[in-house]
């Protein structure tokens, strides 16, 4: 080596390191003043900034949910409560991979299918950022320590402790009380955005919807102090949140399920209601379906399921089932035509089992009618009723006119929206001259007015409307809104009466004459061929009080000329609809109901007993040694 | 041996002032150095007992590792500079062959390899022992050639540089590697290269900038890109470096008092512990605390330089003098990275961070300043 044998300046070479070390302590020297400037522009310079960002950090203030109000029904039996569960949440924010999350929990918890597609489905919905998605409602206690013991590895994962809504008796009151839902996209727009901050549901039908305002109460918030991960680690102060009211339903949960059981598997519904309130005291719509499936978001299949069921069992056939009424029509017909002057008790008329209109051919037939034959022969009122004639009130409805009629029904009902707290009630369809020129562009021919006297063409009710225009005879003409509201905690509006003005007939009198016509369809019989009440035969024999009511039937498919319903092969969905009116006792009506069965033929067959039933658990159960039963 | 050192001196003033420590002088300690070093680790453990949220079971484990690597300081002080050149090249080679054993046989941790299982002995990282054995190396080549070095001799030194470094480069441990070449350039500059050579390198490595940007990883230059943007991904990326700054920010002038910082006790600063731990002092003791901290560093560093400038013989100089400044890199690296200077790479806060393995090497540095600065100088048989 070349260098091995030279002499080495040892002077120069320490003199060369030590300049270079000075170099070297130069760079440190500055690169520590590069620091310290750095960290007194952080510290001192925008240290305000920072301090804010750092509050900011860790202060939040958080909305509180209230507590939703309990709804009983007037028993005080709890028909929508609040049950404490945990629920597994996932706040998407925070989960850095969320596929291998959810493999993870799937593994850990069995997680199916159907509950990842409804959480990928409400993680897409819009919502608040950072808020927590539900994966699993009601987590078992083991599940809950097995996520315990994973957290580590699953951020942004967490069980909350939450009340969510549960209704005890499922199926049996949900078309009546109504269901909540999951807030929605659409939700937000008119809902009040500070109120719902913390909320998570939204009453969707019925009771819930309409009492929302109540049943939410009122927000709390409190500032709190929280990690980097959200979790709370101090409150800092607190406004606790207001309770919502709870209500008291009209609602008779026994009478509600004694019509459940009466109506059977069968598809229908009954409304109850007290003539003197107006309040519902039962709502049945078969079939039902469990409103406890909505809380917290059915999945895919089974609301799939529920909707294309041919039962249809979400629909509400009781508040939004169009039907024709049918022969329990013929009262209001009935009353109309006294009113307005056509007729009287006392008139009566020839009933050849068939009415033609004065110059045509066309045969309108009675329910008796045969070839050659049938017919209730001599009809005045009161025998029209309770052999359901249908000749007398084709000639009634005809002398009235459509001009008269319809205003005089809707009075009762017909055609409007009659409840006062049932927001998916259906107003049903009264035709009017005015309404077929408008829709169909047709005139309105003297045949319409025909139909209309027995309940057909082209007139729809719902159940409840039946229901309320059948307690407003039961009250002779006093007309308080039906209403599901009996209570509640505080002041609502609702509570205060609301009832239209009493129907006045030209002679009050005929109130009770009708009731006893009616009292005829049930009561009358041991009187021979043709004599009986059309519903004696069915309900009428042991009957231990008294009850005024009226069958119906209702055709699905019309009946070609010279042929009889008989006839017709028909299918199931094809048959008549039965119809049961009826209130009772007739002297001082308690209840007034309506029974439909889908596709059930005969009113007085089908539907009477069902209305019976219904009545028997009311006045029986209540009356209990009162002079009715003892009759 | 060639490129012997024929200068006998006298024992200096400073001599004497430690003969009259005679005992310290004896067990080859250095007492300025060894009060610094106490200083900087007490006040490291005060900052880690609220880094650690006042876990005093990590607080002894930390306090135990300091004390084993105090240990490992006095015992490497013993050890005469004129063993430690002679087991340069032979430590050179086997870390050599313990950083290619971690590239296939290395066992893995958060996505690096970096450790090694060799049996009988605890789990350690070859890259930490380069850190010294590196400068060892460079010293002991350089010292035995003519200084300032000629071209081909600085090629030479500079393979043996750039050797290691790419190998830990791949592990990948950016932070080490970083520390590594440091502490080769450092070296290289002490050893009197010229200035033509310094402005050469210096250009072509800002040429070569841009291909190193390719060869980087997608994440390094996430974090590059973070450095100049932290809003672009407040959640993910840029999420460390905005906690750490509004850490720092928040503390002002006098800090919010220890264990009373809320970014780092409710878990807002990432990686408080370790790599952010300054963010934890800066936050709870202010912008004077860290001031201290610095002023600490700043008289380790001189006093470490100043020992080089003592040593007699060239490669005790270039050690010590390497030694010393890879110490400020680390300190420099870590507060300029957690205060948005710099991009993040992994380099722990000497001798606060929790965690033992750079402790250990630190604390072989300075016994190594320690040996060339006690043991008799310049003397042979």
């Amino acid at each position: 080596m070349k260098d091995a044998f030279t002499f080495r300046d040892h002077d120069a070479e320490a003199r060369l390191f030590f300049g270079r070390a000075m170099v070297l302590w130069g760079v440190v020297v500055l690169a520590l003043l590069v620091l310290v400037l750095r960290l007194y522009q952080l510290q001192v310079v925008e240290h305000e900034r920072h301090a804010v960002q750092s509050d900011a950090n860790r202060i939040q203030v958080q909305p509180i949910a209230p507590t939703r109000g309990l709804i009983y029904d007037r028993n005080g039996i709890l028909l929508a409560e609040n049950l404490p569960v945990s629920t597994l949440t996932i706040v998407r924010e925070r989960v850095p991979d969320l596929d291998a999350t959810l493999a993870d929990l799937r593994e850990l918890l069995g997680l199916t299918e159907a509950e990842i597609d409804s959480f990928q489905r409400r993680l897409r919905e819009r919502r608040r950022p950072f808020e927590p998605v539900p994966l699993r409602l009601r987590l078992e206690e083991e599940e809950i320590a097995r996520i315990a013991v994973n957290r580590y590895r699953l951020p942004g994962v967490d069980v909350e402790a939450q009340l969510i809504r549960h209704y005890p008796f499922g199926d049996l009151v949900g078309h009546a009380v109504g269901s909540i839902r999951r807030i929605s996209r659409e939700d937000l727009e008119h809902l009040d955005r500070r109120q719902y901050s913390a909320t998570r549901y939204v009453g969707r039908l019925g009771v819930e919807r309409h009492y929302e305002s109540y049943l939410h109460g009122k927000v709390g918030y409190q500032r709190v102090e929280t990690d980097a991960r959200g979790r709370i680690t101090r409150v800092i102060d607190r406004v606790p949140p207001v309770a919502g009211e709870n209500l008291r339903l009209q609602l008779d949960l026994p009478l509600q399920m004694a019509a459940n059981n009466a109506l059977g598997d069968r598809r229908g519904a009954i409304v109850a209601i007290d003539p003197k309130t107006g309040g519902i005291l039962a709502l049945v719509s078969k079939p039902g379906y469990d409103p406890n499936l909505f809380v917290g978001g059915v999945d895919r299949a089974t609301y799939a399921w529920l909707r294309d069921h041919p039962d249809t069992p979400m629909f509400n056939r009781a508040l939004r089932g169009h039907y024709a009424p049918g022969s329990t029509f013929k009262p209001f017909v009935g009353l109309a035509g006294l009113t307005e002057g056509e007729t009287t008790w006392e008139r009566t008329i020839q009933d050849p089992g068939f009415y033609r209109l004065p110059g045509q051919s066309r045969m309108y037939r009675d329910w008796s009618w045969r070839p050659g034959g049938g017919g209730h022969g001599t009809v005045g009122m009161q025998r029209a009723i309770y052999r359901s004639s249908n000749t007398y009130f084709y000639d009634l409805s005809v002398k009235v006119g459509i001009n008269r009629l319809a205003p005089f029904v809707a009075q009762f009902g017909f055609g409007r929206t009659p409840a006062l707290d049932l927001p998916e009630a259906s107003s049903g369809l009264l035709p009017t001259p005015e309404w077929k020129r408008a829709v169909r562009n047709e005139p309105w021919y003297p045949g319409d007015s025909v139909n209309l006297g027995i309940g057909q063409g082209d007139l729809l009710v719902t159940p409840l409307q039946l229901a309320a225009a059948t307690a407003v005879i039961a009250a002779h003409g006093r007309r308080p809104l039906p209403r599901m509201l009996l209570d509640a905690d505080g002041d609502l509006e609702e509570l205060r009466s609301s009832e239209l003005p009493p129907i006045r007939l030209a002679d009050p009198a005929d109130w009770q004459l009708m009731a006893e016509a009616m009292a005829d369809v049930v009561h009358r019989g041991n009187r021979g061929y043709g004599q009986n009440g059309t519903a004696w035969v069915h309900i009428g024999r042991d009957i231990p009080y008294r009850m005024a009511g009226k069958s119906g039937t209702a055709q699905v498919v019309g009946i070609p000329q010279g042929m009889r319903h008989d006839d017709l092969e028909l299918t199931e969905r094809q048959q008549k609809h039965a119809w049961f009116v009826a209130f009772a006792p007739v002297e001082n009506p308690e209840i007034a109901l309506a029974v439909l069965v889908e596709n059930g033929g005969g009113g007085s067959s089908v539907a009477g007993p069902v209305a019976r039933e219904v009545i028997d658990a009311w006045l029986l159960n209540r009356m209990e040694g009162s002079a009715v039963a003892r009759n | 041996m060639a490129g012997r050192d024929f200068v006998h001196r006298l024992p200096d003033s400073e001599l004497a002032f430690a003969r009259r420590q005679a005992w310290l002088w004896r067990l080859h300690v250095d007492l300025p150095l060894l009060l610094l070093v106490l200083l900087v680790c007490g006040l490291g453990l005060v900052v880690l007992y609220s880094a650690v949220d006042g876990d005093f079971d990590r607080l002894q484990t930390q306090a135990a590792r300091l004390g084993l690597a105090f240990a490992v300081m006095l015992a490497v002080a013993q050890v005469p500079p004129r063993s430690l050149q002679r087991w340069s090249l032979p430590l050179y080679l086997v870390g050599l062959g313990l950083l290619v054993a971690v590239l296939f046989f290395g066992v893995s941790a958060k996505g690096a390899q970096r450790w090694i299982d060799l049996p009988g002995l605890p789990r350690f990282q070859p890259s930490e022992i380069m850190k010294i054995v590196v400068p060892m190396v460079l010293a002991a080549f350089l010292s035995e050639r003519r200084l300032p070095p000629r071209f081909s001799v600085l090629c030479v030194a500079l393979l043996l540089l750039a050797v290691p470094a790419v190998l830990i480069g791949l592990q990948p441990d950016l932070g080490t590697a970083i520390l590594v070449t440091g502490s080769g350039v450092a070296i290289v500059l002490l050893a009197g290269i010229q200035w033509r050579f310094v402005v050469g390198a210096g250009l072509a490595g800002l040429a070569a900038l841009p291909a190193f940007w390719f060869v980087m990883k997608d994440y390094q230059r996430q974090r590059v890109l973070t450095l100049f943007d932290p809003e672009s991904d407040p959640l993910g990326a840029g999420w460390n470096i905005i906690q750490s700054k509004t850490a720092i920010g928040s503390g002002g002038l006098y800090g919010k008092g220890l264990m009373q910082g809320t970014q780092s006790h409710l878990d807002f600063l990432p990686e408080s512990d370790t790599d952010f731990i300054i963010a934890v002092m800066a936050e709870e003791m202010g912008f004077l605390g860290v001031l201290v901290l610095l002023v600490l560093y700043f008289l380790v560093i001189t006093r470490g330089l100043y020992i080089a400038i003592q040593a007699q013989d060239v490669y005790s100089r270039l050690l010590a003098g390497s030694l010393s400044f890879t110490f400020f890199i680390y300190a420099f690296v870590n507060i300029a990275m957690v205060s948005g200077l710099l991009p993040v790479v992994g380099v722990p806060l000497p001798l606060v961070s929790y965690g033992g393995t750079s402790a250990l090497t630190l604390m072989a540095a300075f016994g190594i300043l320690m040996a060339i600065h006690t043991h008799p100088k310049m003397l042979r048989a």
